[in-house]
């Protein structure tokens, strides 16, 4: 290459503003607001939809809402009480398919990031992981009427649909999710840690126990919330699993019993019952989302919580 | 037993994938000496010292050919690994804080391999801080978390960690690189004085630090053992001509 022989420095005058905008910079300026505004504006949409479901909810449900519409049972043909029984169905069986997802997904996950090599086991996992999350929920309560149907070939009359069977099929439809934000959370610890561990002569479990595991229980613990408030809202895989029309815990509760869910009970108002006081089939509605939207807060306000506490 | 090599390495290759990264590397550190390793980037530095703990092994792409011996005994037919790797300390140049406090990153191995007496570990605590020479800058506070230190005080705290294990063999990857001059000077009377009880690979950019420091030195270039020798020879009068550019300053 040549040396530039034609170079022309040009001095600014001595009160001139070397901050001054060019006028090549104009355009760019204009742009950079304009893109700003155009973007702000689609994600403040956003806002719109939820407000609007929230509150066009409220006010249809109002009449009905009061405390007694929580702890009151459905009477008279589903046309007056309340939604108690199936608002403790549907916490049952979130609690129930939490016990059984949650330790086999957690776990899942922590041996898909730690310790599978890249493989064909691994390969055949993950897809398979992948593809339970890709199947629609209807057809996990299918699967769920199919197993009932093969437990009574093996074991007899016994087996029947109940919170037990319905919850395991919530379990299955979420743990896919449940493994994935667990991966997540894992591979979101830097991989020098670990180095820095092995190096030390730590086995792959004692680094896992005592530097990944700390470090990754928050974001392991919001995305276990999260599926249970997806849960809580589901209501095709209960449908012939264990979901009862009309089922009170008066005579207590059990793993084997049919229960009412809140998901069930408001297609049930919505579609199956006649002369139905339009509140109350609003105030159902409200009261699973209220559900929802609380279990999801907690789920933020964790996650606020515990990256406030992150150690790097 | 009269002078076993510590730590010898037979015809050892290493490969990643198609990208050879060590070729026919054959020599021997003797015990408690300084064993310096130079050599421009990419040279195989990293990777020779990751041959001697078995770090290699989490690199799914690396084979390893030859042998490599630690006091005597092949390190690939050892069945416990964590024993190898606690005899041996290992810094590397990036600087890691353990996200725990910095009392707890040093206590960390001690704890992992059975010592739970609190008194125990404050003795070894203050002994490895003191030896890196980060003791007076976090004695009074211990508490503090080991990522929130500067970068240079992690790098003080990773070579801490790396004498916790009371190891036998202590590899330093660039220990310095983040460190200031007055500080890495101490580190290196330090590790003058340690040569004493254990074995020290020293791989540097610093050409000068490895001719202050070690007792041979050995040559890198492009995955090849150029020269090993006394550092005195490889300083004043190499056999290869691409040795003496490289100390010279007048290599590439």
């Amino acid at each position: 290459m040549s040396e530039p022989t034609d170079i022309t420095v040009s001095q600014p005058e001595p009160d001139a503003n070397p901050f001054a905008i060019a006028p090549y910079e104009v355009h760019k300026l204009r742009i950079e607001s304009w893109v700003h505004l155009v973007f702000k504006a689609i994600s403040l949409l956003l806002i719109l939809p939820v407000l609007a479901v929230l509150i066009y909810l409220t006010y249809r449900a109002w009449p009905s809402l009061s405390f007694g519409f929580l702890w009151e049972n459905p009477e008279n043909g589903m046309k007056a009480g309340g939604i108690w029984a199936p608002l403790i169905g549907t916490f049952l069986l979130v609690f129930v398919s939490l016990i059984a997802a949650a330790p086999v997904g957690v776990l899942a996950g922590v041996y898909l990031n730690e310790y599978a090599r890249d493989n064909w086991t691994t390969r055949l996992i993950n897809l398979a992981v992948v593809n339970l999350a890709g199947v629609p929920s209807i057809v996990h309560g299918l699967f769920g009427v199919g197993a009932i149907a093969l437990g009574r070939k093996l074991f007899g009359p016994a087996v029947k649909p109940c919170l037990l069977v319905a919850s395991l099929t919530i379990a299955v439809m979420t743990l896919p999710v449940i493994i994935a934000s667990t991966k997540e959370a894992l591979a979101a610890v830097p991989m020098a840690f670990r180095e820095a561990c092995w190096n030390m002569g730590a086995s792959r479990w004692q680094t896992v126990r005592s530097i990944v595991l700390p470090n990754s229980i928050s974001g392991i613990l919001t995305g276990v919330i999260l599926q249970v408030s997806r849960a809580a809202g589901e209501t095709a895989p209960i449908l012939f699993t264990g979901a009862a029309y009309y089922m009170t815990f008066e005579n207590g509760f059990g793993l084997g019993d049919k229960f009412m869910a809140l998901s069930y009970h408001l297609f049930i108002l919505s579609k199956q019952a006649n002369d139905i006081p339009e509140s109350m089939l609003y105030g159902t509605a409200v009261v699973l989302i209220g559900l929802v939207l609380l279990v999801n807060s907690v789920a933020i306000g964790a996650r606020i919580y515990l990256r406030s506490r992150k150690k790097w | 037993m009269i002078s076993q090599p510590h730590i010898q390495f037979s015809n050892v290759s290493v490969r990643y994938e198609d990208h050879v990264a060590l070729q026919n590397i054959s020599l021997s550190i003797a015990r408690n000496e300084i064993f310096g390793i130079i050599g421009p980037a990419n040279a195989g530095k990293t990777t020779f010292l990751k041959c001697i703990n078995r770090m290699l092994e989490f690199i799914p792409t690396a084979s390893v050919q030859g042998t490599v011996s630690v006091a005597g005994e092949n390190v690939r037919s050892l069945r416990n690994v964590y024993r190898l790797r606690r005899r041996i300390g290992m810094v590397f140049p990036l600087p890691v804080g353990l996200p725990m406090s910095v009392y707890e990153n040093v206590a960390y191995a001690p704890r992992q391999s059975g010592i739970h007496e609190r008194a125990q570990l404050d003795e070894i605590v203050e002994r490895c801080l003191r030896q890196s020479m980060l003791w007076d800058e976090v004695k009074d506070r211990l508490n503090l978390l080991g990522t929130h230190l500067s970068g240079g005080q992690q790098q003080r705290l990773t070579i801490a960690r790396a004498l916790s294990h009371d190891p036998e063999i202590l590899c330093l990857d660039e220990f310095s690189i983040a460190i200031d001059p007055v500080t890495t000077m101490k580190i290196e009377d330090m590790l003058a004085e340690l040569k004493k009880d254990i074995t020290i690979v020293l791989v540097t950019n610093l050409v000068q630090q490895a001719r202050r420091l070690a007792d041979h030195t050995a040559f890198f270039n492009d995955s090849e053992l150029v020269e090993v020798g006394t550092t005195e020879k490889i300083f004043s009068e190499p056999e290869n001509p691409l040795t003496y550019e490289y100390v010279t300053g007048g290599f590439g």
